[in-house]
């Protein structure tokens, strides 16, 4: 191939170059990105990374980017957080935080996926991008079209938190509401990318959008010194990220940048969305399609793009995938908090949630490394926990009003605060 | 019953570039058995070498995937829309 990269069919291996196609027209199955590693091997190099920033660009020879490209933002470099609070309520040692609530510029993992996707939207000459969302990828789609001059139109089930559509609009993108779930909004999507000359990010351009995921997983590895985990738990919507993940470790050991080592997948998913947790637990080939109904709604993907291919990776790499209810999901939210001073959105309860399950269930072991994978920040949906923290009565602007408060509050003890 | 059913721009290169074609049928089945006898190009696009919808491929009857109506078995009344929606993945290995 003349560049390091193009588009191959996951299933019958036909390659198609480099296009805007997410499927292979021979057998319609899914196209994924497929590199000349001998060649990326020439030009790859770790200590080229020295001098460069950090964030996702950083890795720049490892994604699907045109010649000539120039990094147009500062996505990703987020970071690896030492969780020795939260571990040590969960009754392990070695437990990290990959803290995409960070992200920038719109505060989830999805602004990895959407810088390279919108790469590959320039480089295809699209003037109009657009997703389907959950929210996060909205928000994602909207700022950086916003930075990098798309225009964008962006498709949402109408019963969207208002943060995530606020978060949205605000940088002008066109919002349109949908009478439906995720899955309806992904199957008119499908077709409005068949119908219309866009680039819809999560739809034609997938293949391209889905590699941006990996730098999630390069950077987990450079921050633990160039050594791959024990573990990682992964929140589950579509089923890609955990594949992208375990294919950014793969390129890693081939790349000879890391030593080799089993790292085992763990999936977490919503009780009221668990389609690849259901498969995994009930060993099913195909996952079956479920109706959401779970407040993590940037999880509220019946029908998974990658379930399949999700369950997989997770039996084979010994791993395992699990799932909580909305109640274990707010404290969970409340635990990351609380813990390590990290506001994650519902997706992060779930995964919280869910690796504390998989620790008591002694799936995951106390003196094995394990990175805990948040990827949204808590502020975008705050509705989800609002009602755990009523206001508290206001009192007036003196001392022995304050004082009274204490006492109100904790009693006696008060008087000893006071000394 | 007549239904239509809608046919991906993928598929019809197989269809003469029909993107509907109307049958009768009384499932969606029998509607999907009569679209590949009419167009056989199509017939290992829709199912694998064991005769299951494939794996990539959803089906929807009007706005509802089949899955949630008992699978491709489920009924179909006069009128009714049959989709034919490429699934979209991005893969790993």
């Amino acid at each position: 191939m003349s560049e390091t990269y193009q588009l191959r069919c996951r299933e019958c291996g036909k390659f198609w170059g480099n296009t805007p196609k997410s499927f292979c027209e021979e057998c319609f199955s899914p196209l994924e990105v497929a590199y000349d590693y001998d060649a990326l091997k020439k030009i790859a190099r770790k200590e080229n990374l020295a001098s460069r920033d950090f964030n996702m660009w950083r890795y720049s020879e490892l994604l699907p980017l045109p010649e000539g490209f120039v990094a147009p933002n500062s996505a990703g470099g987020t970071p690896l957080v030492a969780a020795r609070h939260l571990a040590k309520n969960l009754g392990v040692k070695n437990l990290y935080v990959k803290n995409d609530a960070v992200c920038f510029p719109s505060l989830s993992f999805k602004d990895r996926v959407v810088a390279t996707a919108l790469a590959a939207a320039r480089r295809f000459e699209f003037r109009t991008v657009g997703c389907s969302s959950t929210g996060n990828l909205a928000n994602a789609v909207a700022a950086q079209s916003a930075q990098q001059g798309f225009d964008a139109c962006v498709f949402i089930p109408a019963d969207l938190e208002p943060a995530k559509i606020l978060n949205t609009a605000v940088y002008g993108a066109r919002i349109v509401r949908i009478n439906g779930n995720y899955d309806h909004v992904n199957r008119l999507c499908a077709q409005i990318a068949d119908r219309f000359q866009w680039g819809l990010v999560n739809v034609n351009l997938r293949p391209y959008y889905a590699e941006g995921s990996k730098t999630h997983g390069y950077e987990i590895a450079e921050q633990l010194g160039w050594t791959l985990p024990d573990n990682v738990v992964v929140p589950m919507a579509g089923g890609s990220l955990i594949g992208k993940i375990a294919k950014a470790f793969r390129e890693l050991v081939l790349l000879g940048w890391v030593k080799e080592k089993p790292v085992k997948f763990f999936g977490a998913q919503a009780t009221g969305c668990s389609p690849i947790s259901s498969a995994v637990k009930n060993g099913l080939k195909r996952f079956d399609p479920q109706k959401p109904n779970t407040i993590a709604r940037s999880l509220a993907i019946g029908n998974p793009a990658d379930g399949n291919y999700a369950s997989e990776l997770i039996r084979t790499s010994g791993g395992w995938a699990d799932d909580v209810s909305d109640p274990e999901i707010v404290d969970a939210i409340q635990l990351l908090a609380e813990t390590e001073g990290i506001f994650g959105e519902t997706a992060a309860g779930v995964t919280v949630g869910v690796t504390k399950k998989l620790i008591h269930a002694g799936r995951i072991g106390a003196n094995e490394t394990t990175v805990v994978c948040v990827t949204g920040n808590g502020l975008k949906t705050t509705d989800a926990i609002v009602s755990e923290y009523p206001l508290t009565e206001a009192i007036a602007p003196r001392l022995d009003a304050f004082e009274a408060y204490l006492d109100a509050q904790i009693g006696a003890s008060a008087a000893a605060a006071k000394v | 019953m007549p239904v239509t059913i809608e046919i991906p721009t993928a598929f019809r290169k197989f269809t003469d570039d029909a993107p509907k074609y109307s049958c009768s049928a009384t499932t969606v089945a029998e509607a999907l058995a009569a679209l590949t006898r009419q167009f056989p190009g199509l017939g290992k696009h829709v199912r694998d070498d064991q005769g299951q919808i494939r794996q990539f491929l959803n089906v929807y009857l009007n706005e509802e995937d089949i899955r949630f109506l008992g699978g491709e078995a489920c009924e179909v009344k006069d009128g009714d829309r049959v989709l034919l929606v490429p699934s979209i993945a991005g893969g790993s290995n």
